[in-house]
């Protein structure tokens, strides 16, 4: 195409040069990248993704699907992109793409952002409809939200030379923008696109914020802005696309929608030199009229339908164009680059062709009502005969769907029915302000529309015949899809990928269901087309994610004394969202070699370590005692206070939910810990109890976990270190023996100590307040520093615990696992009802061959056999084989110098003595099933 | 994305909440028989239309209520405490 001297939407002062395929040329502000390339006579931007055809520029708008471009370098780039949807502006960098984008391996550079907003009326498209029922809304006071795709207002009225009120347009746009703009309550978003209609009116929206700056003078603006949107009405104006036809060889550059070639001219300032129009409805009749006054060569006006009686029709006639009724285009001919020559033409009766040459083709398949939105919220949709396409159904409840969008193409009745949708939505809210005159707009009487929609090809080879041009789906294709016994709409998309593109078949749909009832002798009405889901627009997960990416993706959680670990040089882990300290390696060593020091100190001298994650709960209340008796497996009540016991809780079915140390403080205070993975769901699920099932307890809850600091001082020599820190506290066994709780002080600092340990050694785990925690472990640190005091971390923990056999709930346990498979039968009182105890008589659960914990030893000392590897009873066995088990701890102990862990196998320990085997990738080593308990099985060291 | 009316906090974004499953689940005596007391731990209803859930504002003020929904269109026709019945509720 070619530029004209003057004319069009763009600012003629302000070139603009732009890379394309690593050329450099030259458009104008105001243009879009496909209209900068058809300027400078780039017909052929692309190449099709399946059969690699030379594609060109078929629209001018997001139903483009053909001219993709990759935009951006580096960690910038964006691929397949639409070019009809990218503004220019200086030093713009693109690529033609094959239809494959290609994402850049570094991380997106894009700087994206998130806003939440509430509308009483969200209007969704900024053409004449969509500003009518906005500013009809806005001015009756309404917080009006309205977005557009475009870079301004206007839609429709950008394209086309219509009159509003006698005056251009234009000028109705101008000042309706202005009143908008005027308006306190009204916010005007263009270039932003709706992609989800989410439940109870949930709009979500994105915006391109900067993409059409040059990327100088992007700095400190969002790339884009996800916008989610609340509306108490929504109306939805978003107009009608046009369609193309299926003929042969009509994805040829060269080729494009009628009313694309109006926007060229009227927007772009574009025009080809000869020009066929081919016609299935009145509309396109405005391409002949606009390019032929723009002094383009009308070389024929085909029209699909036997007569053509409508307003513009008649019109033409009485220009003088000579109007072809019953005739079609056949085929096209290209160039040796395969851009359009010359259309092969011939009456739809039948008969010969003629060749019509010409440097653009104009086709217009009719126009579909956008209605991407309305099906997103299930709305129904109706098949009309007169308009040959798909209508809105009844709209969903608190929308309005209107204008072009519900089949009313003319101008007049869009701006009235955008009014009375602006004021009908404002006057359900109340609303009562002020109320212009409509604005007035002539319509042509419209004939119906043809519902040709596919040229048979003269030759019979469909292979020809796109039906979507984005995934190369032609006629033939949908053929073999049904020759394949595929039948459904839904089907066939997904068989032929028809309508899976980034345009989500926009253009296609419609056409891909004609195709099918033709192939399968249905009436199209029931056949129908494929579903509108979200996203309507392609939306990049960066967008999504807005700005929770990275350190803001999820909160990093640390305890007050992590400044010491860091410090320490240790080596962290990640427990949920937690920070813990995992070991402390010194210069040389590594994790294994950590782990043994750190675990022989514990066992040998004295240690400590910070276990402020783990979760705490302030249990208050006269029956804080029997709601406790209700949730734990043991009784509760029975504790005095200043004693601790060991508790178990099952979920309702009777599988283990979570562990934890139970504290009587005072006869109607408990304090209660949980792992630090369930301090949240332990927590939840004592509220859920007292406020659904047991209103009637009085018993208050508090999280404290970050609260109290904790500090467990650990192994033979912990009394020793902890003596002169307390003043006034016996540490004796006899004056405060295993599991009693004191509240004190140590180190200056109110604490309370209680006399709970994890891995079997004498251990005094002292709490004292969050902020005080760093201060409580230099102190510590410093009053064992004579006794080569170790901090350890939970890797040693749990290698302590295991040796002890002691579980952790989640990691030995799974969701099939009772307190009796864990070995904790002793933990279930039977004189009591607790949650999941009547599950726990099911005989499913009480059957002798379920999995018991027990433990196990392998052969080879120097073997750690993977956890998670099953157990089986002979390890050649052809799979698949019988499987016992599996391992759930598996490390090395330094206490018992050699290989051990804890597994759960059917029959438990039934099974103790009996050698079983781990199959894997390259043998299968032995391993004796032996007592879970590995080290001082007694329990002799737990008082020092 | 639903928007739920919670009766202490007014209406909230979905994601504040979390789902509770079928309300006004009576727990049984604990001497039912096996099948009643399965059905009661595995069995809930699942209509095509209006079923009343228990929700919990999680993100929020932390309180249990019920809804009534309507599991094909989504709509929430009635939010109600607890100690309410589904009849009774506005």
């Amino acid at each position: 195409m070619k530029r004209r001297p003057s004319g069009g939407l763009l600012d003629r002062d302000r070139a603009l040069r732009f890379s394309w395929d690593g050329r450099t040329l030259s458009g104008f502000a105001g243009d879009t990248l496909a209209s900068a390339l058809l300027g400078n006579n780039v017909s052929t931007v692309g190449r099709s993704v399946a059969q690699g055809r030379p594609r060109g520029v078929m629209s001018a708008g997001l139903e483009e699907a053909h001219a993709f471009a990759q935009i951006g370098e580096g960690g910038a780039t964006e691929p397949l992109v639409r070019s009809t949807g990218v503004e220019l502006y200086e030093g713009l960098v693109a690529r033609s793409l094959s239809i494959r984008g290609v994402l850049s391996p570094e991380t997106d550079s894009g700087r994206f952002e998130k806003r939440y907003a509430h509308a009483d009326v969200m209007v969704v498209g900024g053409g004449p409809t969509g500003i009518a029922a906005a500013l009809a809304a806005g001015l009756q006071g309404a917080r009006v939200v309205i977005a557009d795709e475009g870079p301004e207002l206007g839609g429709a009225l950008l394209r086309d030379r219509y009159l509003i009120d006698g005056r251009p347009a234009a000028e109705w746009v101008r000042a309706a923008g202005l009143m908008l703009a005027g308006l306190p309550e009204v916010r005007v978003l263009p270039r932003t696109t709706a992609f989800a209609a989410l439940d109870q009116n949930g709009i979500v929206l994105a915006e391109r914020v900067s993409q059409h700056l040059p990327i100088a003078d992007r700095s400190g603006l969002a790339d884009r802005r996800l916008w989610r949107v609340r509306a108490k009405q929504v109306i939805l104006a978003t107009g009608a696309l046009e369609r193309p036809l299926v003929f042969p060889d009509n994805d040829r550059p060269g080729i494009m929608l009628a009313s694309a070639a109006r926007a060229y001219l009227h927007r772009f300032a574009l025009t080809p030199e000869r020009i066929v129009v081919f016609a299935t409805n009145d509309d396109a009749y405005r391409t002949v009229f606009d390019l032929h006054d723009a002094g383009v060569v009308i070389a024929a006006v085909l029209d699909a339908r036997d007569e053509a009686t409508g307003g513009l029709p008649r019109k033409a006639r009485q220009a003088g164009f000579e109007i072809e009724t019953g005739a079609v285009v056949t085929g096209t001919i290209g160039d040796q680059d395969g851009v359009l020559q010359a259309v092969r033409v011939a009456r739809l009766a039948g008969g010969g062709e003629r060749l019509v040459p010409c440097d653009l083709l104009a086709v217009s398949g009719g126009w579909d009502p956008n209605l991407n939105l309305h099906q997103q919220r299930r709305g129904a949709t109706r098949w009309d005969d007169r308009l040959a396409t798909f209508l809105p159904g009844a709209a969903v409840p608190m929308q309005t769907i209107v204008g072009a969008a519900n089949g009313r193409y003319g101008l007049n009745d869009c701006l009235v029915g955008g009014r009375e949708a602006g004021l009908a939505a404002a006057a359900a809210l109340g609303f009562a302000g002020t109320v212009v005159p409509a604005p007035s707009a002539g319509d042509e009487a419209e004939g119906e529309h043809a519902s040709v929609w596919h040229i048979t090809a003269p030759d019979g080879d469909e292979s020809r015949s796109f039906i979507d041009l984005h995934r190369d789906v032609t006629v033939a294709g949908v053929t073999r899809a049904l020759g394949a016994g595929v039948r459904h709409v839904e089907h066939v998309k997904r068989y032929t990928l028809i309508g899976t593109g980034v345009e989500q078949g926009r253009s296609a749909k419609v056409n891909a269901g004609r195709a099918v009832a033709g192939g399968i002798g249905l009436d199209f009405a029931q056949v129908g087309v494929s579903s509108g889901r979200p996203p309507a627009e392609p939306v990049p997960f960066a967008l999504l994610a807005a700005r929770s990416r990275g350190a803001l993706f999820e909160p990093v959680r640390t305890t007050p004394i992590h400044p010491a670990h860091v410090a320490l040089g240790a080596v962290f882990e990640d427990a949920g969202q937690w920070k813990r300290a995992r070991y402390y390696p010194r210069p040389g060593e590594g994790m294994s070699e950590a782990v043994v020091r750190e675990c022989l100190a514990v066992r040998n001298g004295v240690a400590l370590m910070d276990a402020s994650t783990l979760g705490k709960i302030d249990v208050q209340g006269p029956d804080s005692a029997k709601f406790l008796d209700r949730l734990y497996t043991n009784r509760i009540g029975t504790l005095k206070p200043g004693r601790a016991r060991y508790g178990l809780m099952c979920r309702l079915d009777g599988v283990v939910f979570d562990d934890g140390v139970v504290m009587r403080l005072e006869p109607n205070r408990f304090f209660v810990t949980t792992t630090t993975g369930n301090a949240g769901p332990v927590m939840e699920w004592m509220e859920q109890h007292l406020q659904t099932e047991w209103p009637d307890l009085r018993v208050w809850l508090t999280s404290v976990t970050e609260q109290w600091a904790t500090v467990p001082l650990v192994g033979p020599r912990a009394r020793e270190v902890l003596a002169p820190l307390v003043v006034g506290m016996d540490l004796s066994k006899e004056a405060f023996p295993f599991m009693a709780v004191k509240d004190g002080v140590v180190a200056g600092l109110p604490a309370r100590v209680a006399r709970v340990s994890f891995s079997g050694e004498l251990a005094f785990e002292v709490s004292v307040a969050w902020d005080q925690g760093l201060a409580l472990w230099d102190a510590l640190l410093d009053a064992g520093s004579a006794y080569a005091i170790t901090p350890y971390g939970t890797e040693a923990l749990d290698v302590l615990r295991t040796e002890k056999g002691y579980i952790i709930v989640g990691q030995d346990t799974d969701a099939t696992t009772t307190p009796a498979d864990a070995g904790l039968e002793w933990m279930i009182a039977q004189d009591k009802d607790f949650l999941g105890k009547r599950s726990l008589e099911r005989p499913a659960m009480q059957r002798t061959d379920r999995k018991g914990l027990v433990g196990i030893l392998p052969d080879d000392p120097g073997v750690v056999v993977p956890e998670g590897c099953h157990l089986v009873a002979d390890p050649n066995e052809a799979t698949p084989m019988t499987i016992l088990g599996h391992i759930t701890s598996s490390f090395v102990s330094p206490s018992i110098r050699r290989s051990f862990g804890l597994a759960m196998v059917t029959g438990g320990r039934a099974r103790v003595g009996q050698r079983l085997y781990a199959p894997m990738m390259n043998g299968a080593p032995a391993v004796t099933i032996v007592d879970p308990v590995f080290y001082d099985p007694k329990g002799a060291r737990r008082d020092g | 994305m639903l928007l739920i009316r919670c009766p202490w906090c007014g209406e909230r974004e979905e994601t504040e909440f979390r789902y509770g499953g079928q309300a006004h689940i009576a727990t049984p005596r604990s001497d039912v028989d096996d099948a009643s007391w399965a059905r009661f731990l595995f069995h809930r209803d699942n209509p095509a239309g209006p079923f009343a859930e228990r929700w919990v504002h999680i993100h929020g003020c932390r309180r249990w209520f019920h809804i009534v929904r309507d599991t094909l269109t989504h709509d929430i026709t009635r939010s109600y405490l607890p100690s309410e019945s589904p009849e009774d509720a506005g």
